[in-house]
């Protein structure tokens, strides 16, 4: 018998993030390295702590063999308790036959058992590819404020971009009265943030008829949300304002690594009361060499700095060599940038070389067609060769060989 | 490979008189070292890295900060199911402790009811990064009882009861002096052996029952004659924290790749307890040289030769040089530091300017307010 838990929370981890190319041919979206020493799943996990919740269970189908390392028995973020914590929930084999998740609805349905073990009120639903803080209990209490069945976090964002959301369209009180997916004429500017607040007793029921609906692709925002809408259920929005951001593609992650760099970017990691968790490297404090010039980054323990590093994010391990120069990027476990090399709005993902004097990226006000400019990406494990050249927006998977 | 049929033994509290500034609050083996560590957590990596999986800290007084770091001795592996870490603080009083031979005798019911044959013993004041898997090797090639582990050089200065060895030339022991007066290079005992368990038992019981209570003269000076003893010469970095010069050289040593290659092996990692601080973050304007510098920091000055521990804030305009600066502590802006040891959660208002001299670095007391 577990003990009751209040509330559960189901992280979505699946998702392959195929926008975010070589950066996630080998690891699934969550697990993609963020911020100098945190995954992305740091973020919804250590939420999940913060706001309270002490079960989680973490739905993995793609490449999950990190992001399973990487959680482990949960003990970083303090959920490795004897009957709750987190649990990875992958796809498994049942009597009546073995299917992957075939959606985000069809992942929860496949683990009713391990969230009816709880005997929870709620479920919250998260997904594993936002950077955010935020208090979780305070949505859980709106919820129960208003008697919801449904409760969805609701982001404002600017007009010009709501297209690109979906969008919730509210009554006075915060009920919904109808869903917009990526409206070309947005009606309001209520995003939702792909978090929900759903009455335990009410979800389980709408899986289970989801089921055993023909031609429903079992999603929440396709098939799920939109029937709880049409048979009249109580559906709120929960604004929530601070920082949020999507890092689903290439040029978003690459921001918001950079907004860590900004003062005036409302996501102060320092900050004790709501604290970030992740898995630490063993590794020795950072050492800044004579004829360094290291301005505006982030560094993290065990980086080796000899050469210049400018508005950038180096994540354990780095090593820049003398005369190497490295500005707006993003350098990732374990990487080396030898001598004279130059990356500039780049991302080197981990355990890569790039070798002497080659040149990764460019500034954009060094282009003239600023189509053809774009953040350069190296995949990880690779060796760029001396004096090879990467342009902007490219994005190579492969060993590029020494250019004489 | 785990589990070689040794155990450790670690003594945190010895020579605390040598640095009285900064084992006023806690014990040797707490003092903080090197931007992110405790002086134990060289001993205790090393034994865990060579595989011996039981290790028993020995602590007399002072071992609140002590005791908060070891915690259950996860981030060492030492949290375990079998064996693992054992804090061994007196039973009753801090006297049982007065003396090493007092020390074993008072915990001899963990050293007999160990299974393991032979006993690793180390004290927390060396910095070193040792493989004692090459000890204990060396120790069954030789047939020994007892292996010393000595580096060679001129003596340190203030170092306790020195113990100067000679070999012949297989490194069997044909000569201890306790304290000699000597000058130029010798082999020097690093207070770290290897001995079988049962034999460890017997000779602390016969000292116990003449009465003679001196670890280095009557076990090693007066039995090497009667037992097979050999040296092990360690000849990585191993500075030994006699003195404040001492503490603040062997941080300084640190900016030397070479040395950091040797202390922080990568296949021998040295671990330590882990808080979780975000990156450090380098200001817009802030300028830093030739430093190590743990997580959580943020820099917005100048920062030269100088050791930072995780959590240090450095205003903007002022210049650090030549410091070794504990975590958390906060210094404010337009300040000028040169050759000061400040110690933990310390904060420094703005426009203050101390300094010391390389021979006598200053020292800032924890929690303090200049």
């Amino acid at each position: 018998m577990y003990p009751k838990q209040e509330v559960v929370a189901m992280l979505l981890a699946g998702g392959q993030g195929s926008r975010l190319g070589v950066l996630t041919q080998k690891l699934a979206k969550p697990a993609v390295p963020f911020g100098g020493k945190y995954r992305i799943i740091d973020f919804p996990l250590s939420n999940c702590v913060n706001s309270g919740i002490e079960a989680v269970g973490v739905l993995t189908q793609y490449q999950p063999l990190v992001l399973n390392e990487y959680i482990g028995s949960g003990q970083p973020w303090d959920l490795d308790s004897m009957n709750s914590g987190v649990r990875i929930l992958s796809p498994y084999q049942q009597v009546k036959g073995a299917d992957w998740y075939k959606g985000t609805a069809n992942a929860i349905y496949h683990n009713i058992n391990y969230i009816d073990r709880y005997n929870p009120d709620y479920v919250v639903i998260l997904s594993g590819d936002h950077i955010y803080k935020m208090d979780y209990s305070k949505m859980v209490a709106a919820h129960k404020a208003n008697n919801a069945d449904c409760t969805i976090a609701v982001i404002d964002v600017p007009l010009a971009e709501a297209s690109r959301f979906g969008i919730m369209n509210t009554n006075p009180d915060g009920s919904i009265y109808e869903f917009e997916e990526k409206p070309a004429h947005p009606k309001s500017t209520n995003a939702s943030m792909g978090i929900y607040v759903f009455s335990w007793d009410k979800l389980r029921k709408y899986l289970i008829e989801d089921e055993d609906t023909e031609g429903s692709e079992h999603d929440f925002g396709k098939d799920v949300l939109p029937k709880m809408l049409d048979d009249g259920c109580r559906m709120f929005a929960y604004s929530f304002e601070g920082y949020w951001k999507d890092v689903g593609t290439i040029d978003s992650l690459w921001e918001s690594n950079m907004d860590l760099l900004d003062p005036n970017v409302p996501l102060d990691l320092s900050d004790e009361s709501w604290k970030i968790y992740s898995r630490n490297p063993v590794v020795p404090p950072q050492y800044i060499a004579d004829g360094a010039t290291v301005q505006n980054s982030l560094i993290a323990d065990g980086c080796d700095i000899s050469g210049s590093v400018d508005f950038s994010v180096l994540f354990s391990n780095v090593v820049v060599k003398p005369g190497a120069v490295v500005q707006d990027s993003i350098i990732m476990p374990g990487s080396v940038i030898e001598e004279g090399a130059v990356v500039q709005y780049a991302i080197v993902s981990e355990n890569t070389v790039i070798g002497k004097n080659a040149v990764i990226g460019a500034r954009p006000e060094t282009i003239e067609d600023k189509d053809q400019w774009g953040i350069a990406v190296i995949g990880d494990n690779l060796s760029i060769g001396a004096n090879a050249v990467v342009p902007p927006k490219a994005m190579i998977s492969k060993d590029i060989e020494e250019v004489q | 490979m785990r589990g070689n049929n040794v155990m450790g033994i670690i003594f945190s509290n010895l020579h605390e008189e040598l640095i009285s500034e900064l084992t006023e609050l806690r014990t040797t083996g707490a003092v903080p070292y090197g931007g992110r560590y405790r002086l134990i957590d060289f001993p205790l990596s090393n034994m865990v890295n060579s595989g011996i999986n039981k290790i028993g800290v020995l602590t007399k007084s002072n071992f609140q900060s002590l005791i908060d770091h070891l915690g259950t001795g996860k981030a060492w592996d030492l949290s375990r199911q079998r064996d693992g870490l054992f804090i061994l603080p007196p039973f009753m009083d801090p006297s049982d402790y007065a003396n090493r031979i007092k020390t074993f005798n008072s915990i001899m019911p963990f050293l007999k009811n160990s299974k393991e044959e032979y006993v690793a013993i180390s004290d927390c004041d060396t910095v070193c990064n040792i493989d004692y898997q090459a000890v204990f090797s060396k120790h069954l090639e030789n047939n020994a009882d007892i292996t010393l582990v000595y580096q060679r050089g001129t003596l340190p200065e203030k170092l306790h009861d020195p113990t100067v060895l000679s070999f012949d030339p297989k490194s069997k022991v044909i000569d201890v002096l306790v304290d000699p007066k000597i000058e130029g290079s010798c082999n020097y005992y690093m207070n770290m052996m290897l001995i079988k368990r049962e034999l460890l038992i017997e000779l602390v019981n016969k000292c116990i029952g003449k009465n003679t209570m001196n670890f280095k003269r009557d076990i090693i000076q007066a039995e090497y004659k009667n037992l097979n003893v050999y040296g092990y010469e360690f000849k990585g970095f191993a500075p030994v924290i006699t003195s404040m010069k001492e503490y603040f050289d062997a941080n300084m040593a640190l900016m030397d790749s070479a040395v950091r290659a040797d202390l922080f092996n990568g296949s021998r990692p040295i671990y330590t307890k882990v808080r979780d601080d975000m990156p450090t973050k380098y200001g817009l304007g802030s300028s830093v040289r030739n430093s190590l510098i743990g997580n959580g920091c943020s820099i917005e000055g100048d920062v030269e030769n100088c050791i930072l521990f995780k959590g240090v804030h450095i205003g903007k305009g002022t210049k650090v040089s030549n410091c070794v600066i504990m975590q958390d502590t906060v210094i404010g802006s337009g300040c000028e530091l040169s050759y000061v040891i400040v110690d933990k959660d310390v904060q420094i208002r703005d426009d203050k300017t101390l300094a010391g001299q390389p021979s006598y670095p200053v020292y800032i007391r924890k929690l303090s307010v200049v």
